[in-house]
């Protein structure tokens, strides 16, 4: 296991190339998102702070649903297919009065649950490769999406809605809230868990961790759950913003591989045990604010694929800096 | 039919020259037990006809899972195929203008050696910045999008496909057998020969294996890398090509129906994902399972909600009967 919470703290040295990852995203959001503020007309309004937030924790819970199968050395192609199944799900449940609405966000979360937990079970007991386990089980998922909501459409409770996609005392944009929220009851209770730890041992080699005892299956099981109750928060703010279900593949597979993407710039390893999600989540909002900086600055519409391309190119490429720092050429084959 | 139960009964020498392992024949099996279930619900299934045009509509993905395999064989993957079908078929139209009176002699081969230059560029990446293949393939179908937007405008391209994509993709010159069907046979006999008879193939073998005892007996890997994402990159446009010619025509998000589908296929083959081991006949049995299956659940009008949840169910379900992993046990 390369990460060690206790006394990290006292050795600020330590501490920094421990989370360099994360520190060099959250460095990087905090650099754009100030030229952002700075060429927009309006300034940082509480509005264009809920806008821009709005947007972004949506990504930001997707890219955490993916940092915890990815730690386990695992991958999880259906988050966004679960996301877009919680979205149709929630534009059918979740109406009504507030307490029918909180009854549909429990179901919703629990079948976002029993998405995960499936594809944790295959992975486990099937022993199928992750990749190919959840590129079935996503057009499965896809699957039950348009069943459930053939078309675009639907409503959802709107009170709730207002509330969690609003404004804090007319300044903290409450989607925030929400993510630190999530943060604070699932990722630091998990973090400090024994299986969010056997999680990371797991990814740093599995055989190890068998023999030292660590139980493997079971932190692989949780990771892949909890990815799924990930997701559909993600879902269900995406309901809570645009008021109605869709389900929509190209909107499942664009959340799906920033999600990865994210999930690198952060600063974790796609081999697994290293990096956290934390790191997921300022990648995310990183990804984001590329979009509004092409909006700020006028880029002619037809270069800004281009230009998001090469930007998202340059930025999973900052992980060849690596190579730099080996002793020995034999390390570069993991 | 009879050459798979044959090769089982005559002894395992046979059925490995061949290369018929279980997973193959259980792929093939099922071929066996698609057609009958769709038998049982129309003749027409089992018309040559019938059985042609699936052929035909498979030969596109074969060629695609041709250079995926040979890609996922080393351990890695290519998630640029999308955008790369599309630059090629956008790049073969688009020189029909640009080239003059040589424009439609050097259309495809210059479609193809456009997705051979990405190809070249993800093996770059993955294997002098050591990248992750999935990461990196994954950032440059985002920069190959971006250029084809800007390529075309953000407009479909008015440029049409040349007679002879047309003649390549759809007509039936031999037989009544597809045109297609014949390219598809020459790129699979193709791989074959090279991993079968060449020491390049062995290569690939042995890097998917372990990449650092290939290297350490003196295989450049590099070299190894780059050719076989140069190969897949050169397929998946070349794919867009036909795809061009079979349809007339190149149009945005044309590839996104084939990643999916491509893996599926070179996985449900037997081959593993995570390298070193597979063959070439278990990616053509993937791909003719796939194609039948999406074309069976559409001719029984079973709803997309449903032909999706299926698609997924068998897929689990096969891999589940063969492509299981080892315990965690040393």
């Amino acid at each position: 296991m390369k990460t060690a919470t206790t006394g990290a703290l006292s050795n600020g040295r330590y501490w920094i190339a421990h989370n360099s990852g994360v520190l060099t995203a959250v460095v990087l959001f905090v650099a754009m998102f100030t030229l952002y503020i700075s060429n927009h007309s309006a300034g940082l309004t509480p509005a264009v702070a809920t806008t821009a937030a709005n947007k972004a924790v949506l990504l930001a819970l997707v890219a955490m649903a993916q940092t915890l199968p990815v730690l386990t050395r695992g991958l999880d192609l259906s988050v966004g297919m679960v996301f877009v199944m919680a979205n149709c799900i929630a534009s059918v449940i979740v109406v009504g009065t507030v307490g029918e609405g909180m009854l549909g966000i429990v179901a919703v979360l629990l079948i976002g649950a029993l998405a995960g937990f499936i594809n944790g079970a295959i992975v486990v007991w099937g022993r199928l490769q992750p990749i190919i386990t959840t590129l079935a089980t996503g057009a499965v998922y896809y699957g039950i999406s348009l069943f459930v909501r053939p078309g675009p459409g639907g409503d959802v409770q709107s009170d709730i809605a207002d509330l969690l996609t609003g404004q804090l005392f007319n300044t903290v944009p409450a989607a925030l809230v929400v993510l630190l929220v999530v943060v604070l009851v699932v990722w630091i209770p998990y973090r400090r868990s024994v299986l969010g730890r056997a999680a990371y041992a797991v990814g740093s080699n599995e055989q190890a961790a068998y023999m030292s005892g660590v139980p493997v299956q079971k932190a692989k099981l949780l990771a892949y759950t909890l990815a799924g109750v990930l997701a559909s928060v993600a879902g269900l703010m995406l309901t809570f913003n645009t008021y109605s279900g869709e389900a929509s593949a190209p909107i499942a597979g664009t959340y799906t591989l920033n999600s990865i993407a994210a999930v690198v710039i952060g600063g974790t390893s796609l081999f697994g045990g290293w990096g956290s999600a934390i790191g997921s989540i300022f990648g995310a909002f990183v990804l984001r604010t590329i979009e509004d900086l092409l909006f700020v600055f006028d880029l002619p519409p037809l270069w800004q694929p281009l230009f998001q391309g090469v930007v998202l190119l340059l930025a999973v490429s900052l992980g060849a800096f690596r190579i730099l720092r080996v002793r020995n050429r034999l390390e570069l084959f993991s | 039919m009879t050459g798979v139960d044959t090769g089982a009964v005559r002894g395992p020498t046979l059925a490995m020259r061949l290369g018929i392992d279980r997973s193959v024949a259980i792929a093939f099996g099922c071929i066996l037990l698609i057609l009958a279930g769709g038998a049982m619900y129309s003749r027409e299934f089992l018309s040559p006809d019938y059985l042609l045009q699936q052929l035909q509509v498979g030969a596109f993905l074969g060629i695609i899972a041709s250079g995926a395999m040979m890609v996922i064989l080393l351990g890695h993957i290519d998630l640029s195929i999308p955008w790369v079908v599309t630059l090629g078929a956008m790049m073969a139209t688009a020189m029909v203008g640009w080239g003059g009176s040589w424009g439609p002699w050097i259309c495809i081969p210059f479609g193809v050696f456009c997705g051979a230059v990405i190809g070249i560029l993800n093996g770059l990446g993955v294997a002098y910045l050591r990248l992750p293949s999935m990461i990196f393939t994954l950032g440059m179908n985002a920069v190959v999008q971006g250029l084809m937007v800007l390529h075309t405008g953000g407009f479909a391209p008015l440029d049409q496909a040349t007679p002879a994509m047309h003649f390549i993709a759809v007509q039936r010159s031999l037989f009544g057998i597809p045109n297609a069907v014949f390219v598809w046979a020459i790129v699979g006999i193709f791989v074959i020969y090279v991993l079968k008879r060449t020491a390049f193939g062995r290569t690939v073998y042995a890097v998917g294996n372990r990449e650092s005892a290939a290297y350490l007996s003196g295989v450049n890997t590099n070299r190894v890398l780059i050719g076989c994402f140069a190969f897949s990159g050169a397929m998946a446009a070349f794919a867009g090509v036909l795809l061009a010619g079979y349809s007339n025509k190149a149009y945005q998000n044309m590839g996104d129906a084939y990643l999916l589908p491509a893996i599926a296929a070179v996985v449900l083959g037997g081959t593993n994902i995570l390298g070193g081991r597979g063959n070439y006949l278990g990616t053509i049995a993937g791909v003719i399972l796939i194609t039948l299956l999406q074309s069976i659940l559409s001719v029984m009008q079973m709803p997309e909600a449903g032909r999706q949840v299926i698609y997924g169910c068998v897929i689990i379900g096969m891999l589940l009967i063969y492509g299981r992993g080892a315990k965690a046990r040393s």
